[in-house]
């Protein structure tokens, strides 16, 4: 009787996986091998290791790094400030809300802010340095990235920041070790877990990052993400895309196994 | 001592102007009568007028929720089908191979899923539309669901299930007079969390959604990319205040969700 519950459960869910995970990823490997006429190829592959594909990977990379590193710098101390404050959910909530507001109003918001004429020009004008071209530079690209990212990173963060127990902080200061020695040798270590599934929720968005790209970047900067997009909807190079995105899973997957395997969730 | 409180204070205080600065940007000049997002010249109502004239994008947000709504209730629906048939597999191994690919959608890069839904859709030959844009929102909002829901059902006590069939339950009486009752806040959880990622999502629409139909975000980034417009800021404001309408609404869920548990430990 209950045998016959549990297979009736899994046969939607199963379903699911097949239609939704397994045979999508099945399609983009078999598109990979394709050119744009149908046919059996691996120059995609061939392509990919060109000098044009591999400097936009490493490009891709670089910023991918940068935005985590500076979201990470920017996310650790407000998280832990966030633990010593009263009320301390209140505000964690308070920082969540922004990342509920859509995505596209957000850098839509940089547009005016960082526009010719924008605030940030007015202030910085205010201090007699002429108006500048922020918008559509790599300053302005890993800025929105990076405060699009700073909640995901701060979540994580904060959740074990708030789970270490207070009595290894005290014991260390107790054994003389200076506030400096107790963050390095203590509470750093102790909340690694958060910081890696902090750098895991940015790191990998931030290789795909598209719309970005075109909205503040204007263009300039190509993530693989931007290749992607490319590819399928405006070159219509599906193969080639399916290539690109087949790294782009090898690399999440390679990045999730060095970086431990941590589930995301809330 | 005192200096240092004081310091820190003031560095999340930029963290929190940094952070809202661009959303009150946005708020603030959707009442500007110049038209630009610099220059304040004078107060006016005229883009929320323009707003509500716009009929196309109004069918628009209403598009937006109407898919919102059904992919949440329908990855809601699937996705507590899919907790329960992880936790009824008793095997290790086909469990953590079940989670693994559960959570393949979830730490996947939105082009990908974007573009491997593309492929798929075109290959079973459904028309990228209303019902493409569903279907991929209630692919990637399922694993969401089971992922909150899941952890309700391994915390509920086995011995609830053995007490209800000792007591002459039958499969559909455990599971709803014992089982669902006690998963429900997961349940209303997974559901607004679905309904959260649906209206935010951006770059798996934009692959699947094809020409004839369009969400918000996807509206939203084709007229950004035309430039300034302040009736989107008038629309952001709205949304802004729905937002935080919602924010209060799931406040309150997790609230509910913390008191019964709270009981039950007590007990």
């Amino acid at each position: 009787m209950q045998n016959k519950s549990r297979n009736l459960y899994l046969i939607p869910y199963v379903l699911w996986i097949i239609l939704c995970v397994v045979a999508p990823i099945l399609l983009i490997v078999f598109y990979s091998f394709q050119d744009i006429h149908g046919n059996f190829t691996l120059n995609n592959y061939v392509n990919f290791f060109t000098p044009v594909y591999l400097k936009m990977t490493l490009g891709s990379f670089w910023y991918a790094f940068l935005i985590t590193a500076f979201t990470l710098l920017v996310s650790y101390p407000t998280a832990y400030l966030l633990t010593k404050t009263k009320y301390k959910q209140l505000w964690l909530l308070l920082i969540i809300v922004p990342s509920w507001i859509n995505l596209l109003l957000k850098a839509y918001a940089f547009l005016g802010l960082f526009g010719k004429y924008g605030f940030v020009n007015a202030m910085i004008e205010t201090f007699g340095i002429g108006p500048y071209q922020l918008l559509f530079t790599d300053f302005s690209f890993i800025f929105v990235s990076v405060y699009i990212f700073i909640p995901f990173m701060i979540l994580p963060i904060f959740n074990s920041l708030d789970k270490l127990n207070q009595s290894y902080v005290d014991a260390a200061r107790d054994l003389g070790a200076s506030p400096f020695k107790t963050f390095v040798k203590v509470i750093f270590p102790l909340t690694m877990d958060g910081v890696k599934s902090g750098v895991q929720v940015v790191f990998i968005p931030a290789l795909s990052l598209f719309m970005l790209t075109r909205l503040i970047a204007g263009n300039k900067v190509i993530t693989l993400g931007t290749a992607v997009e490319q590819q399928f909807l405006v070159t219509q190079d599906w193969g080639m895309g399916s290539t690109i995105a087949v790294f782009l899973v090898l690399i999440m997957v390679l990045f999730m196994i060095l970086t431990g395997n941590r589930k995301r969730g809330l | 001592m005192k200096k240092k409180f004081k310091l820190s204070n003031l560095y999340l205080i930029f963290v929190f102007v940094v952070l809202y600065a661009p959303i009150f940007y946005l708020m603030f000049y959707s009442f500007n009568e110049g038209g630009t997002m610099y220059d304040f010249t004078e107060f006016t109502w005229d883009w929320y007028v323009v707003l509500f004239e716009d009929t196309r994008l109004l069918i628009i947000v209403l598009n937006t929720f109407i898919i919102a709504l059904l992919s949440a209730a329908l990855s809601t629906v699937l996705g507590a089908i899919g907790a329960l048939a992880i936790w009824y597999v008793k095997k290790n191994y086909t469990k953590n191979l079940l989670l693994s690919l559960n959570n393949v959608l979830i730490v996947s890069p939105d082009v990908v899923i974007g573009a491997s839904l593309l492929i798929m859709f075109t290959f079973l030959g459904i028309k990228l539309g209303f019902t493409s844009v569903l279907l991929a929102h209630i692919a990637f909002s399922v694993p969401i669901v089971v992922l909150m829901v899941l952890p309700k059902l391994n915390e509920m006590s086995p011995s609830l299930v053995d007490a209800a069939r000792d007591l002459g339950a039958n499969n559909w009486n455990v599971l709803s007079k014992v089982i669902l009752p006690y998963i429900t806040p997961g349940i209303f959880a997974g559901f607004f969390m679905a309904l959260t990622y649906s209206l935010d999502d951006f770059a798996v629409t934009f692959f699947v959604t094809g020409n004839g139909f369009s969400t918000l975000s996807v509206e939203i980034y084709s007229l950004a990319r035309r430039g300034v417009q302040l009736n989107i800021n008038a629309l952001s404001t709205l949304l802004f205040l729905f937002t935080i309408l919602l924010v209060i609404i799931y406040y309150f869920i997790s609230k509910r969700n913390a008191r019964p548990t709270g009981l039950e430990a007590r007990k």
